[in-house]
């Protein structure tokens, strides 16, 4: 076991790890951060996504002990300072952009990420920068139009 | 997945030395070498971390040359080498998804030769050198079959250099539920000739079509191709694709690529 330091969700924090720690393991088990999801632990589906130093990773697919230093943010990061919901989450609640909910959190981690990069996708770019999130409701019609929503564009209704 | 000891060096020459002292694994950005530890097909008592390393990262070009630091995530290729090489840059934005490319290597791509990978059909339609701790390799001589290359044990890549073609364009039959390549054609034209590599298809990973090389060295277009037939020989047959469809794509892919380019 090694001490691992990192900066999670703006707070310095930091635990015991072994070698193999995954930093998914790390922020559920050790941090008791459990709103970062493990939905296929292959690095496919995307559940587990947090910000490294501001990029979209799987945390799943990455070990804690590689980014010892960096800044995290996790799903319970993304609300405003006050508690309300970011602009993000606001519109997957307005665009109910999520049905069993179980791929939300590494969903909006992912779009976070893609509007920070590009502040007004189109669909189709939306839907490309969303290749590594798996929604098994098969919810993305709605996904996308909370993207586009939270980019402040107008999605039409239907 | 069996514990190891872990270790992130912040020089090459550190890294050298921790990977040549007992049983010891590189892991660069890990997308492929984590899920293999999972399912316990690698793993060794120490692993040495790649990605703490500067002189290992950045892309920078100079005189018709791009050199891209082995550690240098895809998404920082895309970005990066979008005006000096474009098709490269394009190569690198389509691997895998946007939080694996944000993970994910050069130099771990071609240290791992996966027979399906994009980068290696970069690294040998442009005559890359890969540039290694200890010496200089030619992409000709350096793939050497399925996850096979002429690494030695313990060497590490620490920079790949790509000679900047004149055109050219990848073309990717993707695997939609993995994003590896079903098959890629990777089309380079440089003023001395046209080199054409093919990755996903052959059961001795990625190759050069010299027949198309040379029919493309007279003349630069998609019809330059049209007597030409791929041999289904040697080729990857699986449960996405027999043998002679990906003979097939090979010939169409190589057509698109030259049209794109």
């Amino acid at each position: 076991m090694t001490k691992l330091s990192m900066t999670v969700n703006g707070k310095a924090v930091s635990g015991e790890v072994e070698g193999r720690t995954l930093l998914v393991q790390f922020l559920r088990e050790t941090l008791h951060l459990t709103g970062t999801h493990v939905g296929c632990d292959t690095s496919q589906c995307g559940a587990c996504t947090v910000h490294v130093n501001g990029k979209s990773v799987k945390s799943c697919t990455v070990f804690a002990a590689d980014v010892a230093g960096a800044e995290v943010t996790t799903i319970e990061g993304m609300a405003n300072a006050d508690g309300s919901l970011s602009v993000i989450q606001q519109a997957f609640q307005d665009c109910h952009g999520l049905q069993c909910g179980f791929c939300t959190p590494g969903m909006v981690m992912a779009s976070a990420a893609l509007l920070a990069d590009n502040p007004h996708p189109t669909e189709a770019e939306v839907r490309h920068g969303l290749e590594g999130n798996i929604c098994r409701c098969t919810g993305y019609h709605n996904i996308v139009k909370a993207v586009l929503t939270a980019s402040g564009q107008t999605v039409a209704a239907e | 997945m069996q514990n190891f000891d872990f270790v992130k060096p912040s020089t090459i020459a550190e890294a050298v030395k921790a990977l040549n002292s007992g049983d010891a694994q590189a892991l660069s950005g890990g997308q492929t070498l984590i899920a293999t530890m999972k399912q316990g097909l690698a793993g060794a008592e120490t692993l040495v971390s790649l990605t703490g390393i500067a002189e290992m990262k950045g892309v920078s070009s100079a005189g018709g040359k791009l050199s891209i630091g082995a550690a240098t995530p895809h998404a920082t290729v895309a970005r990066e080498a979008a005006s000096a090489y474009p098709a490269l840059a394009k190569l690198a934005g389509g691997i895998g998804d946007p939080q694996v490319r944000n993970r994910g290597t050069v130099g771990g791509s071609l240290a791992n030769n996966d027979p399906a990978a994009c980068y290696p059909s970069a690294a040998l339609a442009s005559g890359a050198t890969i540039v290694t701790d200890r010496r200089e390799i030619a992409a000709d001589d350096y793939f050497q079959g399925l996850f096979a290359t002429a690494l030695e044990e313990g060497e590490i890549i620490t920079k790949v250099i790509f000679p900047i073609p004149e055109k050219a364009a990848y073309i990717k039959f993707e695997q939609p539920a993995s994003r590896f390549a079903l098959t890629g054609v990777f089309v380079a034209k440089f003023a001395g000739g046209v080199r054409v590599a093919v990755t996903g298809a052959s059961n001795d990973g990625v190759f050069r079509w010299t027949e198309a090389e040379k029919a493309l060295s007279a003349n630069f277009s998609p019809t330059a191709l049209s007597g030409l037939s791929v041999d289904a020989g040697n080729m990857i047959t699986d449960l996405h694709g027999t043998a002679e469809y990906r003979a097939n794509l090979v010939k169409v892919l190589t057509a698109r690529a030259v049209g794109a380019a």
